[in-house]
């Protein structure tokens, strides 16, 4: 009987550092476990005190890759408590600038982190000798989706302009008119994108789970909406600690969760099988390019997710610009609070899945704090993937099984930054 | 720095952010690759070398673990970097070394507060002596260029010692004073071309104060444009926790 050691020592980012320990004894599984050993930040703690006016600029500084993220969250939670209701304006250029998050972070992973791993690549810096059209194309891409968050809110990270109850900058129109243009244009470099991953082949596994991510009736949500489960079922965002139960396990400073299962998944794969129908119709025919249909089980396509949302959210970004455009935008003043104290919950769909951001404010100041990141929802779910496939794979050599549980980890995008990499590999 | 340089990009205590500004950098500038020979660097490669010249440190020092790995980078590196405001004047992850860490690990952690190591957070330059650093939350994508354009050269890079207010004139902000909102701008150091103003926001000090800084004035300043005392200290400690605690030490110790 098979006995293997695998022991990846800083795996990938979650949040920061993390390992992959696996100890297979004569055949038995005996360790399995996604260890975070990123230091820990405390950001909940940080908080407290401090003007609800700073919350969402302190708190996009959780993540540089979904910065905008965490800023929109929070001035959701803060908008909530504080009864503040942006205007129909503040809720189109919110969702605009978030689709240049969800472009620049999927880009980034699908193009820069897992290609390099179908085409034979060690990663990004070979492929630009090897394949130099693939890797500008990815920062072709990628410039654009930067360039929207600028316009809109200074940077991606960290945005400036975002503020409770509004913007404290504006576009131009000539702003507007020139990413019509450029966000026109970028469509080819989309279809080429299609044809990219179509050609590329991500390992077959599957394993049944539940997904979880935010829903509205309307519209493919990112911003708000209600927790959905593929298991059935639907709950306010407010319900949201009912849905995650957080716990700690003594190997990882991430807390992990679990729902109705002893993990769910969130990300793009989840919203893509909650939210399907409600996919763009170009997206939804890049999904049937891609061979991924709702509801998918294999969480290594949750790079084909990617994709289709990639697809959804250029359709999208020039939808709502030329709504903008047509329609006339005027400069507005953030809506002021109507009150100083008061709790709030806002959730959205960052990258990697539901990010939740819950806040007690007492007399301006923030009294309470709770986040939950999309990476530490998944960790559990990461788990579970690993005790499934390592048993289907143990025949295989050292290094193969390394990379596929590598590519495993990496499929679920825990955080960009460092998903690429991992120091030592041992095996013993 | 005749052949191309040996360079390293580490991160500690951060979100990475500054490392993701640093990618970006090769969206206008893809001829940085030809320039340096990168060795380590986990957001983009896999490659994980050991021999360099010229490293990136992106994060604060936050634990004990923290202060070996530093030691052992300074041991290797000819130049030692420190990369955006974390790294520089410990940014936002010194606000907790005003409050008590036991309360703050309890507040996260709970029962298991023991868990994880921490310990105040501290700049690089605090742990290990640094040649230079690129200030910045995140760090602004032409200064480092910049910065990477002056180390090829062999020298180093000095960094403006003018406040954030005279690249804000330059740009002819209105300023956020006369739109109702308050900024650190007067003494704090310029190089992002005032981009937090020029976006409506108040300057928040990212990228540390200048030398000899008028904070006594500036708070005077806050008061007269409505800021209550508390109010006034947290704007100062947003990202200046770490200096004003070192500005309260140095007077201290004056006395």
């Amino acid at each position: 009987m098979a006995s293997v050691k695998v022991d990846v020592h800083h795996i990938t980012r979650v949040e920061g550092h993390g390992n992959i320990v696996i100890d297979v004894d004569n055949g038995e599984l005996k360790q399995c476990e996604l260890q975070v050993v990123e230091a820990p930040r405390f950001f909940e703690a940080m908080l407290r005190g401090r003007p609800f006016a700073q919350a969402s600029h302190i708190t996009s500084r959780i993540c540089g890759i979904c910065a905008v993220g965490h800023a929109t969250a929070s001035l959701r939670a803060t908008e909530k408590a504080l009864g503040v209701e942006p205007s129909p304006q503040t809720v189109l250029l919110r969702q605009l600038n978030f689709f240049g998050e969800i472009l620049d972070s999927h880009i980034l992973h699908a193009y820069m982190l897992v290609a390099p791993d179908l085409l034979g690549a060690g990663s990004v810096i070979p492929l630009a000798r090897s394949a130099p059209e693939v890797v500008l194309r990815a920062l072709r891409m990628k410039k654009l989706a930067g360039d929207l968050c600028a316009a809109i809110c200074g940077r991606h990270t960290h945005p400036i302009a975002l503020a409770v109850g509004g913007f404290t900058h504006y576009p131009s129109r000539g702003d507007l008119e020139t990413l019509r243009e450029r966000f026109t244009a970028v469509r080819s470099d989309v279809d080429a994108t299609v044809e990219l991953f179509q050609k590329l082949r991500l390992p077959d596994f599957d394993r049944e789970t539940e997904y979880l991510a935010l829903r509205k009736p309307e519209e493919y949500c990112f911003i708000d909406g209600e927790i959905a489960s593929s298991d059935g079922g639907s709950w306010p965002v407010e319900h949201y600690r009912e849905i995650t139960n957080e716990y700690l396990v003594a190997y990882s400073s991430a807390k992990r969760t679990k729902h109705l299962r002893d993990a769910y998944m969130v990300g793009a794969l989840a919203r893509f099988n909650i939210n399907f129908e409600r996919l763009h119709p170009k997206a939804k025919a890049a999904a049937r390019a891609l061979g991924i249909h709702p509801k998918c089980t294999n969480p290594y396509l949750n790079t084909a997710a990617q994709v289709v949302e990639i697809v959804h959210c250029v359709e999208e970004a020039v939808r709502i610009l030329d709504q903008l455009l047509a329609q006339g935008f005027a400069w507005e003043e953030p809506v002021k609070p109507s009150r100083l104290s008061g709790e709030g919950v806002g959730a959205c769909e960052v990258p990697r899945g539901t990010l939740y951001h819950h806040y007690r404010i007492e007399e301006g100041k923030i009294a309470a704090a709770n986040c939950i990141i999309p990476t530490g929802q998944n960790l559990a779910n990461i788990e579970a993937d690993m005790r499934t496939l390592v048993p289907k794979i143990l025949n295989r050599k050292s290094e193969e099984i390394t990379l596929a549980l590598e590519m495993l980890v990496r499929a679920y995008d825990p955080c960009i930054s460092c998903s690429t990499h991992m120091l030592e590999v041992r095996f013993e | 720095m005749a052949t191309r340089p040996k360079v390293a990009f580490f991160e500690f205590t951060s979100c990475e952010g500054c490392q993701l500004t640093v990618v970006d950098s090769l969206q206008t500038h893809p001829e940085l690759l030809d320039a340096v020979e990168i060795v380590r660097f986990r957001e983009a490669m896999s490659e994980q070398g050991d021999d360099y010249q010229v490293v990136f440190i992106e994060g604060s020092c936050s634990r004990p673990a923290d202060e070996e790995q530093l030691q052992a980078i300074r041991q290797r590196a000819g130049v030692v970097i420190e990369l955006g405001a974390c790294a520089h004047i410990s940014g936002v992850n010194a606000i907790r070394n005003r409050q008590d860490l036991t309360d703050v690990r309890r507040y996260v952690y709970g029962d298991h507060a023991d868990w994880f190591a921490t310990y105040p957070a501290r700049p690089i330059h605090a742990v290990i002596p640094v040649e230079a650093a690129i200030p910045g939350c995140p760090i602004d994508r032409n200064e480092f260029l910049r910065v990477v354009t002056t180390l090829l050269q062999g020298r180093l890079p000095q960094l403006p010692d003018y406040p954030v207010c005279v690249e804000c004139k330059l740009k002819e902000n209105v300023c956020v004073y006369q739109r109702g909102r308050t900024c650190l701008g007067p003494v704090v150091r310029a190089g992002c071309d005032a981009i937090c103003p020029t976006y409506g926001e108040g300057c928040e000090g990212c990228r540390g104060l200048i030398p000899a800084p008028n904070v006594e004035s500036l708070l005077q300043v806050l008061k007269e444009y409505g800021l209550q005392p508390d109010q006034a200290q947290a704007q100062m400690t947003e990202f200046l926790t770490y200096s004003m605690m070192e500005r309260e030490a140095a007077s201290n110790g004056k006395r």
